[in-house]
């Protein structure tokens, strides 16, 4: 292991889809056993990179070097070749399969008769992950298990065909803390070996925590490299954003909610299924309630069950004082709820669909045009949601599942806040969107509440919780168990422990 | 209660539910081997007396379930790979009058040529429309199943073609080999090298792995646009084949032989646990799946059931079966 040369190396990669350019003359390095920081805006043009360099796609330009030799990647099989693993941002598993068999698909150890040797790609399995010091059953069927292992399963494939540079594009998105603070240990190790990671992520506290250095891509041209202990995260912000952004992240005193007027929304003693036990609350109007708690706790279950997704075993809820019945989505809308959902790829939009007809789906009462739907309006609808919300989309007749991660996101959010509901209940809504539009979509709620709407939000970023909300719902084995409003809590360490329930 | 606490408990969370999961879920993939001896035990009491355990019986129910089953080995793979083929019935009467004609003509190896030749064509018809075209499975086939009947109707003036070679017939479908009739013996062939390489081997692998999701089987630098391709070529090769069985049983060709067997074949492979939407399918299943179906044909005649009633009885069977048998 040399030092000076780089694990892998592109030099002046260009990248255009049908004539729109997304990466212009990008140079991009990364040293043996280096944490590689990959930032920048949503669809500033970072998977595609990482596509390029992991053969997905093919550059119009541009040449790959691996530990000093240029090597052509024309596939991902070359890229494997190569020593170059990706953990993808939408995962790349076979659900049917077991774990083992989908570490070694394709890469099957036969037996003399050229049969498949499952017990044999066991034993091998349990090795790797030994070697990761995690826990996972090679046997169990991947449909079956939880993101985070569905992540470890990905790392031990491209460490079983001894990747040397691993690419993870936003892996912890989808886990929990202590499942990323297992991650992150991880990390640790595999660098230890040698083994190169490029992490691409929306979260500057992460970053700052492992990576050894950052390169911040803007509209698909590389900004700069730097070292992260040569650079503050006001530069880094600043570089991704294009321009200063203060106190994005504060939390702005607003006029308290009138709490002696009718409850615009009231839940009583509601249970649904295992995870939602017995949770009271009521949100006034103009309110915005924040729901903290672990992942699993319940907090996803519960917004279900308001929003008629899964069944209500007792209780009630009140809108505006009169007992409503939220037995389906269609009946918890027509009773002013909206519901923007966790998983946007499979609850949020309709992939094969134009980025026009997802905004406008549930909005086509909109622009009737007498029995008839009007094209025109339409349009003009869909371009003011676009513009609002700054999804960054070059031909809205396009699939939706062109767009980069986060601008998919915003897709979500425009489609649901162009509803107009009283009562708007957001699931990680700034999951993979961008710091510039998190500070966006964060204003975009206050509007809203400002105009008189309730707000329920669960996130798991205490520092958009505590930006945002009025008042924290503690949720705990599905039981609300603290309402806290925010004046009195301190700080974000300070919710943790609550959260933690130490 | 403490911090480490809590944490170990989320930790031990996930696996928990993946044990109870399991543990709940598992039952499901042996319903159809359940539901086979369930069957097989509720017609053994109820028609023991007309016959229904006697040998004869029972090897006329292995007898006419073969070549469902050949055909829906086929089968298992096309779904198994997120796929359909409706033209199997059709290949399978195309193949059976080729052959008988061929055969008459140029005699009986040409004739088992030519029979083939129809399942590589229109097989290969099919895996290239929809592997390079892109066109659905469902819609292809669906226009084949008319092309190739109808093709099969227009050479032969709707006419059976007689088979006179008494090699042939005995060899497919006719004969016996001791006391197993040879068409048995296809269908056991058949089912033990379709079952070993789509659960042992490469190419078995990856038929599960573009099936359960093509991205990722892609992304592992599968070809399955070759997948897609290779598991039409086979559905329509051993549907061809079943052709040949049919003309050996019934010493003849003809037009309507196999008509209607793409839906016994799909029933059979669903009954025996593959998913209809792909990723997980297996041989043995679909086995039990066809031996199920003939059973419940011949309990049904044996009872006393006129056709309506059978079909009927044998409608609600196969809903019930899946609607027990499905993963959710
Ligand atoms: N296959 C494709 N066809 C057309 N356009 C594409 C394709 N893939 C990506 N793009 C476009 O390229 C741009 C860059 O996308 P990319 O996914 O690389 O962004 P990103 O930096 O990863 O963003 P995010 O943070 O939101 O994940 C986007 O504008 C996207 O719409
Ligand atoms: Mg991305």
């Amino acid at each position: 292991m040399n030092a000076t040369v780089n694990a892998v190396e592109m030099r002046g990669i260009s990248k255009s889809f049908n004539g729109v350019t997304v990466l212009t003359d990008v140079d991009f390095d990364v040293r043996s056993g280096e944490v590689h920081a990959l930032a920048g805006g949503n669809g500033a043009g970072k998977s595609t990179l990482m596509k390029i360099m992991q053969g997905v796609y093919q550059p119009n330009s541009g040449e790959i070097l691996v530990e000093g030799e240029v090597v052509k990647i024309t596939s991902i099989q070359a890229a494997k070749t190569a020593g170059i693993g990706m953990v993808f941002q939408e995962f790349s598993l076979v659900p049917s399969l077991t774990v083992a068999q989908n570490i070694f698909l394709n890469a099957e150890s036969l037996n003399r008769a050229g049969l498949i040797n499952d017990s044999e790609a066991r034993r091998r399995a349990r090795e790797i992950f030994a070697d990761m010091e995690v826990e996972v059953d090679p046997r169990a069927e991947v449909a079956r298990l939880g993101t985070a292992y569905w992540q470890l399963t990905e790392i031990a494939k491209a460490l079983a065909q001894n990747a040397r540079v691993l690419i993870m594009d936003e892996p912890t998105a989808s886990l929990a803390k202590h499942e990323t603070e297992a991650l992150f240990a991880l990390i640790g190790r595999l660098k230890a070996r040698g083994i190169s990671i490029i992490y691409i992520s929306h979260r500057m506290d992460e970053i700052y925590r492992i990576a050894d250095r950052i390169t911040v891509l803007r509209d698909g041209r590389k900004l700069f490299t730097e070292p992260l202990t040569e650079i503050t995260p006001e530069q880094i912000i600043e570089g991704i954003v294009g321009k200063k952004i203060e106190g994005q992240l504060s939390y702005r005193v607003r006029e308290a909610a009138e709490s002696d007027t009718e409850p615009l929304l009231e839940v009583r003693g509601l249970s649904a299924g295992t995870r939602v036990k017995e949770v009271s609350f009521t949100l006034h109007a103009g309110e915005i309630i924040g729901l903290a708690g672990l992942m699993g706790s319940g907090r996803t279950e519960l917004a279900r069950a308001l929003f008629g997704i899964d069944r209500i075993d007792s209780g009630e809820v009140l809108i505006r004082g009169k007992k409503a019945r939220l037995s389906s989505p269609q009946r918890a809308i027509n009773a002013g709820l909206a519901l923007i959902p966790e998983d946007r790829r499979d609850q949020g939009l309709v992939l094969d669909h134009s980025v026009r007809d997802n905004l406008l789906l549930p909005l086509l009462g909109q622009i009737g045009n007498g029995p008839f739907l009007s094209a025109e309006k339409g349009k003009l609808l869909a371009d003011s949601l676009i513009k609002q919300f700054a999804v960054k989309v070059d031909n809205p007749g396009r699939a939706v599942s062109l767009l980069s991660g986060g601008n998919q996101q915003k897709v979500v959010l425009a489609k649901w806040l162009g509803t107009n509901p009283d009562v708007l209940i957001l699931d990680e809504p700034t999951a993979g969107v961008d710091i510039g539009t998190k500070s966006e979509i964060l204003d975009r709620v206050r509007a809203l509440a400002d105009e008189g709407k309730g707000v329920i939000i669960i996130s798991s970023e205490y520092p958009e919780l505590l930006a945002i909300s009025d008042r924290v719902l503690v949720v705990r084995d599905g039981s609300v168990i603290r309402d806290i409003p925010r004046n009195e809590i301190v700080d974000e360490e300070a919710l943790q422990l609550v959260v933690q329930g130490v | 209660m403490q911090t480490p606490t809590s944490a170990q408990s989320i930790d031990a969370a996930p696996k928990r539910t993946i044990s109870t999961t399991l543990a709940g879920i598992d039952w499901r993939r042996y319903v159809i081997y359940i539901g086979f001896v369930v069957v097989f035990i509720f017609f053994a009491i109820l028609l023991g007396n007309q016959g229904f355990l006697s040998a004869t019986n029972l090897l006329n129910i292995l007898r006419q379930t073969s070549t469902i089953m050949v055909i829906a080995v086929g089968m298992t793979y096309v779904i198994s790979a997120a796929e359909i083929d409706l033209s199997v019935g059709s290949i399978a009467g195309l193949s059976s009058v080729v052959t008988a004609m061929s055969i008459s003509a140029f005699g009986v190896v040409p004739g088992i040529a030519a029979g083939l030749v129809v399942g590589v064509v229109v097989g290969g018809i099919n895996g290239t429309l929809v592997s390079l075209l892109g066109i659905p499975s469902f819609l292809v086939t669906l226009g084949m199943l008319g092309v190739a009947v109808g093709t099969a109707q227009w050479i032969t003036n709707s006419a059976p073609q007689p088979i006179l070679s008494d090699a042939f017939n005995n060899m497919f479908g006719s004969g016996n080999i001791g006391p197993v009739p040879s068409l048995v013996i296809w269908a056991a062939v058949f089912v033990a090298a379709g079952a070993l390489v789509l659960s042992r081997t490469k190419f078995g692998r990856q038929v599960l792995a573009t099936g359960g999701n093509r991205k990722a089987a892609d992304f592992t630098g599968i070809n399955t646009k070759r997948i897609k391709f290779t598991v039409l070529l086979l559905s329509g090769v051993v549907a061809s084949i079943a052709g040949m069985l049919y003309a050996g049983r019934l010493q003849s060709g003809r037009f309507q032989w196999g008509d209607g067997d793409e839906l016994s074949a799909i029933a059979a492979v669903i009954l025996g646990g593959t998913s209809l939407f792909g990723g997980s399918g297996t041989v043995i299943g679909t086995m039990f799946g066809a031996l199920l179906i003939g059973l419940i044909n011949n309990g049904l005649v044996l009872a006393g059931l006129d056709s309506s009633q059978q079909q009927i009885v044998r409608g609600a069977i196969i809903i019930l079966a899946v609607a027990l048998a499905r993963r959710k």
